[in-house]
């Protein structure tokens, strides 16, 4: 591969840190990430962790992208190798023409050597030992040393990271004096001993002013808090958690009776999975607008509620923040793995709304959104969400919330209303758009009803009568055809062109990219990203109006074409897979190899 | 199950309550479970209890998991929402809308399959978070609906229909609710209205999650010769510990109890469970005791039943979650709202 002219890589090129888990280094790499975001210049963050709590080897990687992409080029410039256990690989990983950085405080073995790449060896351990005491302290702060050196390398500006230092360690000053020293200690260092600054770096540009760096469980979090949201239940799962900590923090900050110091809010932690979708299910019935977080895991175990909810018409908002399935899988890394299994979640004919965030400020709207559509519906809606976009920072616009925002509390009768009725008839389709009335509990004696997963009839009561349970099973499928137009619609990029990309979720990022990249190439092609199911009408046009459809997407029995196939009447030849399942989010690289690979194949079986 | 459905009329001279409300406006419908099955006993008692505090119909949520004792909250207070939930996981239910909602009443209706096989965990953990509610568990020793297997109450040596005999071990769960720390701990025997009643009204009345094991023999099942929960059986081998009497706040104390033959228990809202001690040496009030009092009468074959053991200075899920006065699902949405001013400070720490 060729490498750039040193010109074409300022404020685009990619970093990666080496880290051992458990020693601090996630602070010093999100200061190298936010200071550069502070520099007016796109930043996107990743970063691969371990289950583990320490000692088995972490990634960060940094792209600095003046072009704004979110997603990974498959590319990498400077690698800080600073986990000896990974050293060998790491060292590999590395584009040709770009850098390694080391702790040079040890011998390096000798014999991994590579001549196309820039090797520059600081002795960060020996500094942080002859400058600091303790051994907490030494660990932590080698972090920041090197965050220091590249700021020398790369040209960040110093005082926007010393700004971010004294904001994070506002309150503990000898805290805040030593981690500046260490980045100062880095950063002279790398000016001393090497040609600052690189080819590769960083320029002040204007790119970020309106923007925030944020991942997706925090918004989808705050997205519960301005819902209206005030039963959270939950069983603590990777990579979900962070939602329910980030809804707990802005409940403790934005719900607490000013006046009574009472909690509008209660979070319970269940015992698992099945209590938590059952406090959910009885939440919501009562009345109060209930949600969980979980993962894959977590929703194999609550299928048999989602079929009761289902079933007997109870909201209920599900957040899956998908991770590598199957079984435990791995926990740590992001897959789009569950769109079948939530799809179709629990026994009999039970299919479900899905709504599908592909960055945080969807996840924030989403959220909102998807307490609306439940109650709307009288059925459970999923988020699906994924550890990419739930757990990494992304760079999105600031969040903005509309004032006139009321909830959408559904077809529910009030006191009044039911005084008026001669009787209360649960399922019974009175205005014909396959809705029913509810009541909620404690509100009159005229509109209480028996919820019940067992065969029912529209008036509410029990039934094995074949005629009575089939009305019931039928207006059901039309209040799913019904979600249709209630759903969000799918994001077309449509010029007439007779090849296109659908994706779904975080991929998203990437496909832009892919695009802009085949464009230069001199190949245009369409693009639909679904963002709901059931799939509506526009989804099915466009399946209509292209000849080749490429289904991007991140698991490996090609989920999202399935469902395409399933629940449209598109010819399932012309839907094309391009499949990424390693558990690292999808690059820009792999689908534009993808596209062309296949298009390439098909000229040649055209000519041959 | 009987196949005449009850014409409702309200005859003059039915007593009615503080509502002004009959026995008749707190039935529900019709029982479709075996003609003399002891939970449709239960079920009368828990009307009879309803009734007696007054309570008004709406006020009550009703709700169960999967078997005979799940189907049962569809045979009182019509006026009152129910929810039959999946198997085993009732809890779960209770402990969401009680969260949601502070101001009812819940009872949960659940057997022993149900509570202590499929939903043992659960059970534990509503216990645990201390739910305020009162949950019944109609223990007959036997799955019904699926034709007589053995439960995990079941006794060692309790003969099936058929004569197949029990080897594995009971879960107690009154033992269990004793150990998992639970705030109210009861046992009765379905033929016993006259205790069961009065219990039933304490437990409601109790803030915090109240457990009564109500021994409810099934006719087809488990009512034969070497079953320990036939009618028979457990009439033979019953032990009143402590006779209850539920008191309403209103009322004065009755003077028939003498001291030291009586020992009133105060609830939270200012009504008296009273207890007629039966055993000088018992003392319902104290955990340990009353633990080792079983596992005695256990021992020489002996159900003791009664109130067997209270705590009303608990704190309860709501106590602990701190959460208003107000119910949650109450709350107007404005109060839940940062709205657009809180954004923009919020946002001020991504930037």
């Amino acid at each position: 591969m060729l490498t750039a002219d040193a010109q074409d890589r300022i404020n685009d090129f990619v970093i990666k840190l080496a880290n051992v888990n458990g020693t601090g280094s996630a602070s010093a790499n999100t200061l190298l990430m936010k200071s550069i975001f502070r520099m007016g210049i796109p930043v996107m963050g990743k970063n691969y962790f371990p289950s583990n709590i320490q000692g088995l080897p972490t990634w960060y990687e940094v792209r600095v992208t003046r072009d704004g992409y979110v997603a990974r080029s498959g590319r990498l410039d400077i690698m800080v190798a600073m986990n000896a256990e990974t050293y060998a690989r790491d060292l590999k990983e590395v584009n040709p023409g770009g850098y390694l950085i080391y702790d040079s405080s040890w011998p390096r073995p000798a014999l991994l050597k590579r001549d196309d790449i820039t090797i520059l060896g600081v002795p960060l351990a020996r500094m942080c030992n002859e400058t600091f005491k303790g051994v907490r302290a030494r660990i932590l702060l080698k972090n920041i040393m090197y965050a220091g050196v590249l700021a020398a390398l790369l040209e960040i500006d110093l005082d926007v990271m010393r700004a971010l230092l004294g904001e994070s360690y506002a309150s503990k000053k000898s805290l805040l004096d030593s981690n500046v020293q260490a980045l100062e200690i880095g950063y002279n260092y790398a000016r001393e001993h090497f040609p600052c600054p690189l080819p590769i770096r960083v320029a002040r540009m204007d790119k970020t002013s309106n923007h925030i760096l944020i991942d997706g469980n925090t918004s989808a979090a705050l997205g519960c808090l301005y819902a209206g949201a005030t039963v959270g239940a939950w069983y603590p799962i990777t990579p979900s958690t962070s939602l329910m900590d980030g809804f707990k923090s802005f409940c403790q900050k934005w719900r607490v009776d000013p006046q009574t110091g009472k909690n509008n809010f209660a979070i319970i932690q269940a015992e698992d999975e099945l209590s938590a979708i059952g406090a959910v299910i009885g939440a919501s019935w009562n009345g109060a607008r209930s949600f969980t977080p979980t993962s894959g895991p977590g929703i194999s175990l609550m299928n048999e509620f989602i079929g009761l909810a289902y079933y007997a018409e109870v909201p209920a908002v599900i957040f899956d923040i998908q991770r590598v399935g199957p079984s435990t899988g791995m926990p740590t890394r992001t897959q789009q793995g569950d769109i079948m299994l939530a799809a179709y979640a629990s026994h009999g004919d039970t299919r479900h709304v899905l709504l599908f965030p592909a960055n945080p400020e969807e996840c924030f709207h989403m959220a909102v959104q998807s307490f609306d559509l439940a109650e709307r519906l009288q059925t459970p809606v999923f988020v699906m969400s994924d550890l990419d976009i739930g757990m990494n920072d992304w760079m999105c616009p600031v969040l903005d919330w509309d004032e006139s925002y009321k909830p959408d509390r559904g077809k529910v009768l009030n006191k009044e209303q039911i005084e008026k009725l001669t009787r209360f008839h649960r399922y019974l389709d009175l205005d014909e758009d396959a809705i029913p009335y509810r009541t909620l509990p404690g509100v009159h004696p005229k509109g209480a009803y028996f919820t019940r997963g067992s065969g029912h009839t529209q008036y509410g009561g029990y039934t094995e009568d074949s005629g009575e349970y089939q009305i019931v099973l039928d207006r059901l499928k039309r209040k799913f055809e019904r979600a249709k137009s209630l759903v969000p619609k799918a994001v077309i990029d449509s010029s007439g062109n007779d090849t296109a990309i659908i994706s779904v979720g975080s991929s998203d990022g990437a496909v832009h990219e892919a695009l802009d990249i085949l464009r230069r190439r001199g190949l245009k092609l369409d693009y639909m990203r679904i963002r709901a199911f059931p799939f509506g009408q526009e989804v099915e046009k466009f399946l209509a109006s292209h000849s080749v459809l490429f289904v991007v997407e991140q698991n490996r029995d090609a989920q999202l074409r399935s469902l395409l196939t399933l629940e449209t009447p598109v010819e399932k030849s012309k839907l094309r897979s391009i499949l990424h399942y390693s558990g690292l989010p999808i690059s820009s690289s792999c689908i534009v190899d993808g596209v062309l690979s296949d298009l390439g194949n098909q000229k040649r079986s055209a000519v041959g | 199950m009987s196949f005449i459905a009850k014409p409702k009329v309200a005859h003059p001279g039915l007593v009615k309550n503080e509502l002004g409300l009959t026995r008749r406006d707190y039935e529900g419908g019709m029982s479709t479970l075996c003609a003399g099955c002891g939970h449709d006993s239960v079920t009368a008692a828990i009307i009879q209890a309803v009734w007696e505090l007054s309570v008004r119909p709406e006020q009550l949520a009703k709700l169960s998991g999967i078997g005979c004792s799940s189907k049962t909250t569809a045979y009182f207070v019509s006026g009152g929402h129910g929810f039959n939930a999946v198997h085993g996981r009732m809890p779960s239910i209770a402990t969401g809308a009680n969260a949601a909602n502070r101001d009812l009443y819940y009872i949960g209706v659940s057997g022993d399959g149900d509570t202590l096989s499929i939903g043992f965990g659960q059970f534990a953990h509503a216990i645990r978070r201390n739910i305020n509610m009162l949950y019944m568990i109609e223990n007959n020793g036997v799955y019904g609906l699926t034709k007589g297997q053995f439960s995990a109450s079941a006794d060692v040596g309790s003969k099936a229909k058929r004569g197949e005999a029990n080897v594995q071990p009971p879960v107690d769960p009154v033992l269990t609710a004793l150990t998992l720390g639970c705030t109210f701990v009861a046992r009765s025997f379905s033929g016993d209205k006259e205790q069961l009643v009065p219990l039933i009204k304490a437990g409601l009345k109790h803030k915090g999650f109240a457990l009564i094991d109500v021994l409810s023999p099934c006719v087809t099942f488990n009512d034969h010769e070497g079953s320990t929960k036939s009618y028979e059986f457990v009439r033979d081998h019953y032990d009143e510990v402590v006779h209850t009497d539920f008191v309403a706040p209103a009322q004065e104390i009755t003077t028939q109890y003498a001291e030291g033959e009586a020992m009133p228990v105060t609830l939270h809202d200012g009504s008296r469970v009273l207890l007629r001690k039966l055993d000088p040496a018992y003392d319902p009030t104290h955990r340990g005791k009353a633990f080792n009092y079983l596992r005695d009468k256990l021992r020489q074959g002996e159900y003791v039943t009664g109130l067997i053991y209270i705590n009303e200075k608990n704190t309860e899920f709501h106590e602990v979650n701190n959460t208003p006065t107000v119910p949650l699902n109450q709350l107007p949405y404005e109060q839940l709202t940062p709205g657009k001013k809180g954004m923009e400070k919020i946002m001020g720490k991504y930037r």
